[in-house]
C-alpha cells in the first residue's frame, strides 16, 4: 500500500493502535501514521459494521474514525499523532466508553 | 448582543484563494484573521509546501513546478501581517455573522465585520461497487499523503478522469512508486464533445499543451494506461484486493491492494449553505454552488466567497478571485474608495478570465460518466455513513418519496457523520429527476450546522454569544 | 376531471404523522383513500421531532387530554406490532417509563405539583408516578450529573424512532391500497354534491369525505370547510450526536438515546414565526443543559442541530373537528403527533368512517376557543 519515501523517513514518535506499538513521524496525521505502518482498516462502520479505513484524507468522509483512550472519536486524517498516544479501532459497540 | 469585533475581515480557508485575499487585505490596511483547518498554509494544492520545499527537495521536485510555485503565495501571506490560526475549523457562521470555531483549545466564537469563505473543493464522490472497502481512496487522498507525510502509493490502480489523475500518476512515477495501471473513463466521445470548446480555450494553449503532454508522458512511461473504462468495481473482503472493469476489449480484472478514484472536484459548500447563502445549479460542473457576483458577494451581505468553494476554477483562478474579494472588502470596510477598487480590479479580473478560459473545454472533456452520477448496480453503497444501498433508494421511489430530504428521513441516507457530503448529489439525482423534466435540477439535502465536528462539551462551554440567543441562521420563510 | 383513476371515499390532506396515521387506519378499514402531500421541502414537524411517546405532565387543565394521551400510550405496543406485520418496519418502540429531569429545586417542586394535580383530576389509580431525589433518579439514570436535584418518573412513557414511524405509516397506507400523491399541495376545496372537489398542485381530485391534517397549513384549508382551527408555529431546536454504545435506558425530557445509538438532545420553545433555522445561542444552551444533566455527553460530537415548528393550539390541546356546514369534512391538528399516533391510526379512523366524533371527545372541538372569547 503506502510506503514512506526515504527523504521523509524521520520516524521518532511511538504510539499505540489496538494495543500494539508503532512508530510515526512528528507532524503525521494519525491516518498517515497508521497507513505508513501498513494498517488500512481503522475500524467498523457504525451503521452496518463493515470494515472501514480512510477514504478522502480531508475530513469529509468520516471513514477514518478511531477511538481515543477516553472513548472519544477522532478523525484520524485530521488528528496529529503524538508521542504516547493510545488509539483503538472505531467500533460502535465501544464508542464513548473509555479503554 | 455582544458587539465586540475581533477583526475587520475573517478569511476562512488557507488555500490560494484565502491566502491571496488575506495578503491583499492586510497589506491594504485591514485587520485580517485567516482561519484554516490545516496545520500550515497552502490549502489542498499547496499542502505542507513550506516544509516540503524546505526539507524534502526530492519530493518537492516530484510534485512539480505548479506545486513549488505556491511558495511565493505563502511567503507573501506570512509577510503580510495578517493574523493566522492554523488547525482551526469553522463549524458555523451564525445568523448574526458570529463565527463558531473549533481548534485544539476547544470551541469559541469570533466576530468580524466581514467574512470571506474560501473553503475550497472536495473530490466528487465516486460511488462504485466496493468503494467503502479499506484501500479504496481518492486520488487526492493519496496525493495528500505524499505532500503531508512523504508517503508514496505503491502499486496503486488509479481510475477515473481529470487532470489530477494524470498529475498524480506522474508524481508517483517521479517518486519511484509508479501505479500498476491507470484506468481512464474518458474515451473518444469525450474528445468529440470537447472539440467545440477548443477555439475559446486557444488563449490558454499552454495549459492544454500541458494536459496533452501529461497524457503522452504517462503513456510512454511503461505504466499500463487503459482508456474508455467503465463499470469499475472494487472487490475484496476486509480490504480491497482487486478491481474489475469493462473496456473496449471486454471485461477485465486486476489485482490491487490500493484503488484510487477520481472524477473531478465539487465545491465544499456546507458552511455557506448552512448559513443560508443562496445556491445555484451549475450544469457544466454538475454541482451546486453558491450564487455570487463578480466580487464574490453572496446573498448574505456580510459574507463573500472566493476560490473553488464558489465553483471549480483551479488554483490560479482561486488566487485572483481571492484578490478581487479582498479589494471589495477593503472598499466596504472604508479603506479604499470605489474608483480605487475598480481600477485595481481591472488586471485581476482580466487574469481571472484568462485562467477560467480553458474550463469549458476541461469540463466537456472530463465530464464524469453517467454511471458515476447515477449508479446502476443495486448493491452499490450510496450513503457510506449509513450503509444505504441503491436498492434501498429505489424502494423509496416506489413509495412516492418526493426528494432527498424525505428519503433521508425514511432511510437515514445523508444522516451520518458526513451529513450527506458523499451522497447528496447521488441521492438528489436518483430521487428528483425522474421522470426527467427539462430544466429540472436535482434537489439537495437541507444543510445545518455544524459544518465540522464539535463536541457537546465544547459547545456547552461557549461564551461570547449574543443574548438571549442570537439571530436565526439558514431560515426558511413561507 | 380527476387526476387519478376516479373519485375516492376519503381524501386525507397532509402526509405528516397525523395525516399518515389517519390515512393508514382508514385504508386498513378497506376504504379507498387518497393522501395528498407537499413535496420534499415543506414545513413538516413529523421530520423534526423528539420521538417521545409521552404521558407525564400531559393534560394539566384538561383531564380528558391526559386520559387520551394515556389511551394512545397503552395502544402503542399494538400499533408497533401491527406496523411491523404490515410493513416489516421496526419503528423502534420502547416504553419502559420515562423521567423528567429537574435542573433546579424549583423545577422539581413544579413537577411535583403538576403530577399531583393531574393525578387528582384523572384519579390516582390511573396515574402512577414517583417524585425522585437525586439518588432515586440516579438509580434510573446512571451517570446523572451531580448538581441535578432530582426528577420524576411515570411508567407509561417511552419513545420510538419517529422517522421510521413516518415511513412505516406511509408504507402501511400504501400496502393497504392507499394512493399517495406527493407534490400535490391542496389549494382550493369546493363542496360538491356527494363530497368535495379538491384542486391541488397535481390536479383536481374528488372525494366523498375530506380529512384536513395539514399541520401548520390547516387553518387556511379548514376555513374552506367553515372550521376555525387557530394554530400557530412554536419553534423547537434540537441536536443529535454521533452514535455511542447504549447507556441511557429510558427517555427523558432533556435527552434520549435513539435506537441507533445517537443521543437526541432538546429542546427550545420559541415563537419565531415561520422559520426553521437554528440559533447558535440556543445550541449552546441545550448543550449546556445536557452536560449538566449527563456529564458523559460532553465528549460526543454533534452531528447536526435543526429547528422544527410545533403545531400549537392556543391551549396546547388537540383540535379535532367535524364541520357542521360540511359534515363530510374533518379537521385534525395537534402537537404530540407521535404520542397520539396510536389513537390516530386505531381509534379516529372509526370516527371518520362512522357517526363522527364521539360526545366524550367534544372537548377537543375548536369551539372551545369561541367560548373562551365570549365568556
Ligand atoms: C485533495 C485535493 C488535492 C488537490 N491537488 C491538486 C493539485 O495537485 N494540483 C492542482 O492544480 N489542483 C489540485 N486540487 C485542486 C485545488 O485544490 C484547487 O483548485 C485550489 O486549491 C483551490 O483553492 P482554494 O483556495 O479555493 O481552496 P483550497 O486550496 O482547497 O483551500 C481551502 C482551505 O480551507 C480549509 N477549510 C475547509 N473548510 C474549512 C473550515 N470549515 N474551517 C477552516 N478551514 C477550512 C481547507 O483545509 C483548506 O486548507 C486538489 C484538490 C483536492 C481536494
Ligand atoms: C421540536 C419538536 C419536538 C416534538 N417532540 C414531540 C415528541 O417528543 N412527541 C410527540 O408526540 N410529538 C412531538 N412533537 C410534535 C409532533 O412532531 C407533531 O405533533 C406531529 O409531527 C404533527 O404532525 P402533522 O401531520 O400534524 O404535521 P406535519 O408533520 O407538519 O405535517 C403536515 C403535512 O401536511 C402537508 N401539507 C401542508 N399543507 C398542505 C396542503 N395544502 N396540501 C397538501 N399537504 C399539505 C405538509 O407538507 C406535511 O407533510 C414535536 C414537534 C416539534 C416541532
Ligand atoms: S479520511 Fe475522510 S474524513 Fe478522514
Amino acid at each position: 500500500m503506502f510506503k514512506r519515501l526515504p527523504e521523509a523517513d524521520e520516524a521518532t514518535i511511538e504510539f499505540h493502535f489496538d494495543g500494539q506499538a508503532y512508530r510515526a513521524v512528528a507532524g503525521d496525521s494519525l491516518a498517515a501514521a497508521l497507513l505508513a505502518n501498513g494498517i488500512g482498516q481503522f475500524g467498523r462502520n457504525a451503521a452496518d459494521n463493515s470494515p472501514r479505513g480512510p477514504h478522502c484524507m480531508i475530513g469529509n468522509c468520516f471513514d477514518c474514525l478511531v477511538l481515543l483512550a477516553d472513548g472519544r472519536t477522532a478523525q484520524a486524517c485530521l488528528t496529529p499523532v503524538a508521542a504516547g498516544m493510545r488509539v483503538r479501532p472505531y467500533d460502535p459497540a465501544t464508542a464513548g466508553s473509555p479503554e | 448582543m455582544n458587539a465586540t469585533v475581533d477583526v475587520e475581515l475573517a478569511v476562512i480557508g488557507g488555500g490560494p484563494a484565502g491566502l491571496a485575499a488575506a495578503t491583499l487585505a492586510a497589506e491594504g490596511g485591514a485587520s485580517v484573521l485567516l482561519l484554516d483547518e490545516q496545520a500550515s498554509p497552502g490549502g489542498q494544492i499547496y499542502r505542507n509546501i513550506e516544509a516540503v520545499c524546505d526539507r524534502r527537495p526530492a519530493i518537492a521536485a516530484a510534485l512539480g513546478d505548479d506545486y513549488r510555485g505556491g511558495l511565493e503565495l505563502v511567503r507573501a501571506f506570512r509577510r503580510s501581517g495578517a493574523g493566522y490560526r492554523p488547525r482551526a475549523s469553522v463549524w458555523e457562521i451564525a445568523g448574526d455573522g458570529a463565527l463558531a470555531v473549533v481548534g485544539d483549545g476547544g470551541a469559541e466564537v469570533l466576530r468580524a465585520r466581514r467574512l470571506l469563505v474560501a473553503t475550497g473543493a472536495a473530490e466528487r464522490p465516486v460511488p462504485v461497487p466496493g468503494w467503502t472497502l479499506p484501500g479504496v481512496m481518492t486520488v487526492g487522498a493519496a496525493q495528500t499523503l505524499l505532500k503531508a507525510s512523504g508517503l508514496a502509493a505503491g502499486e496503486a490502480v488509479i481510475a477515473g478522469c481529470g487532470p489530477l489523475v494524470l498529475l498524480f500518476a506522474l508524481q508517483s512515477i517521479a517518486v519511484g512508486a509508479p501505479p500498476r495501471a491507470v484506468l481512464l473513463s474518458e474515451g473518444f466521445g469525450d474528445y468529440l464533445r470537447a472539440l467545440p470548446h477548443l477555439p475559446r480555450a486557444v488563449g490558454s494553449l499552454d495549459l492544454l499543451a500541458k494536459g496533452w503532454g501529461w497524457l503522452r508522458q504517462l503513456k510512454s512511461s511503461g505504466v499500463e494506461v487503459v482508456t474508455g473504462v467503465s463499470a469499475v468495481a472494487a472487490r475484496g473482503g476486509s480490504a480491497v484486493d482487486g478491481v474489475g472493469f469493462i473496456t473496449g476489449g471486454g471485461r477485465r480484472d486486476i489485482d490491487a491492494g490500493l484503488l484510487l478514484l477520481h472524477q473531478g472536484l465539487v465545491p465544499n459548500g456546507h458552511l455557506l449553505r448552512a448559513a443560508g447563502c443562496a445556491q445555484e445549479w451549475d450544469p457544466a460542473q454538475a454541482c451546486w454552488r453558491t450564487r455570487r457576483n463578480s466580487w464574490g458577494a453572496t446573498s448574505r451581505n456580510d459574507i463573500a466567497v472566493a476560490g473553488d468553494c464558489a465553483g471549480i476554477g483551479g488554483a490560479l483562478a482561486a488566487a485572483e478571485a481571492g484578490r478581487l474579494s479582498a479589494l471589495d472588502a477593503l472598499y466596504r470596510l472604508g479603506h479604499i474608495g470605489r474608483a480605487a477598487r475598480n481600477g485595481r480590479a481591472l488586471p485581476m479580473a482580466a487574469a481571472l478570465r484568462r485562467h477560467l478560459r480553458p474550463r469549458p473545454l476541461l469540463e466537456a472533456l472530463y465530464r464524469p460518466p453517467a454511471e458515476v452520477l447515477r449508479p446502476t448496480a443495486p448493491d452499490t453503497v450510496v450513503c457510506r455513513c449509513e450503509g444505504v444501498r441503491l436498492a434501498a433508494l429505489t424502494e423509496l421511489r416506489g413509495l412516492g418519496v418526493p426528494g432527498p430530504n424525505q428519503a433521508k428521513a425514511f432511510s437515514r441516507c445523508g444522516m451520518g457523520p458526513c451529513q450527506g457530503r458523499l451522497c447528496e448529489a447521488t441521492v438528489g439525482r436518483l430521487l428528483s429527476d425522474e421522470p426527467p423534466l427539462a430544466g429540472r435540477t436535482p434537489q439537495t439535502y437541507t444543510i445545518r450546522p455544524p459544518a465540522r465536528p464539535v463536541t457537546v462539551g465544547q459547545v456547552a462551554a461557549l461564551d461570547g454569544l449574543a443574548e438571549p440567543a442570537g439571530e436565526v441562521s439558514g431560515m426558511l420563510d413561507r | 376531471m380527476t387526476a387519478n383513476g376516479g373519485p375516492v371515499e376519503v381524501a386525507v390532506v397532509g402526509g405528516g404523522l397525523v395525516g399518515a396515521a389517519l390515512a393508514y387506519g382508514l385504508a386498513r378499514r378497506g376504504r379507498s383513500i387518497l393522501l395528498l402531500d407537499e413535496g420534499d421541502v415543506a414545513l413538516r414537524a413529523s421530520r423534526g421531532n423528539f420521538g417521545l411517546v409521552w404521558v407525564q405532565g400531559k393534560g394539566r387543565g384538561l383531564p380528558a387530554y391526559a386520559l387520551w394521551s394515556q389511551r394512545s400510550a397503552r395502544l402503542w405496543a399494538e400499533l408497533a406490532a401491527q406496523l411491523r406485520e404490515d410493513t416489516a418496519i421496526d419503528v423502534g418502540h420502547s416504553q419502559r417509563g420515562g423521567a423528567l429531569i429537574a435542573m433546579s429545586e424549583e423545577e422539581l417542586a413544579g413537577f411535583g405539583e403538576m403530577l399531583a394535580e393531574i393525578s387528582e383530576a384523572v384519579g390516582p389509580e390511573n396515574y402512577e408516578h414517583e417524585l425522585l431525589d437525586h439518588d432515586g433518579l440516579a438509580k434510573l439514570i446512571p451517570g446523572l450529573g451531580p448538581d441535578v436535584p432530582g426528577g420524576s418518573f411515570t411508567p407509561y412513557d417511552g419513545h420510538v424512532n419517529p422517522l421510521r414511524l413516518l415511513r412505516a405509516l406511509h408504507a402501511g397506507f400504501q400496502t393497504a391500497g392507499g394512493d399517495y400523491r406527493p407534490r400535490a399541495r391542496l389549494a382550493h376545496i369546493e363542496a360538491v354534491e356527494g363530497g368535495f372537489e379538491l384542486r391541488s398542485q397535481a390536479g383536481t381530485f374528488e372525494a366523498g369525505k375530506l380529512v384536513i391534517a395539514a399541520g401548520l397549513a390547516t387553518p387556511d384549508l379548514a376555513r374552506q370547510v367553515a372550521v376555525e382551527a387557530p394554530i400557530h408555529p412554536v419553534h423547537g431546536q434540537l441536536l443529535i450526536t454521533e452514535r455511542a454504545a447504549p447507556r441511557l435506558a429510558i427517555p427523558t425530557n432533556i435527552v434520549r438515546q435513539t435506537d441507533e445509538g445517537g443521543f437526541q438532545i432538546g429542546y427550545s420553545n420559541d415563537e419565531l414565526g415561520y422559520v426553521t433555522g437554528t440559533r447558535l445561542g440556543v445550541l449552546r444552551d441545550i448543550a449546556h443543559n445536557a452536560v449538566r444533566a449527563l456529564p458523559y455527553l460532553a465528549g460526543l460530537r454533534i452531528l447536526r442541530t435543526w429547528g422544527a415548528l410545533r403545531i400549537m393550539t392556543p391551549d396546547g390541546f388537540p383540535i379535532y373537528a367535524r364541520s357542521t356546514e360540511h359534515p363530510g369534512a374533518f379537521v385534525f391538528a395537534c402537537h404530540s403527533g407521535v404520542t397520539l399516533a396510536a389513537v390516530h391510526a386505531m381509534i379516529c379512523p372509526g370516527w371518520i368512517d362512522g357517526d363522527g366524533i364521539p360526545e366524550e371527545q367534544a372537548c377537543f372541538s375548536p369551539e372551545r376557543f369561541d367560548v373562551q372569547t365570549t365568556a
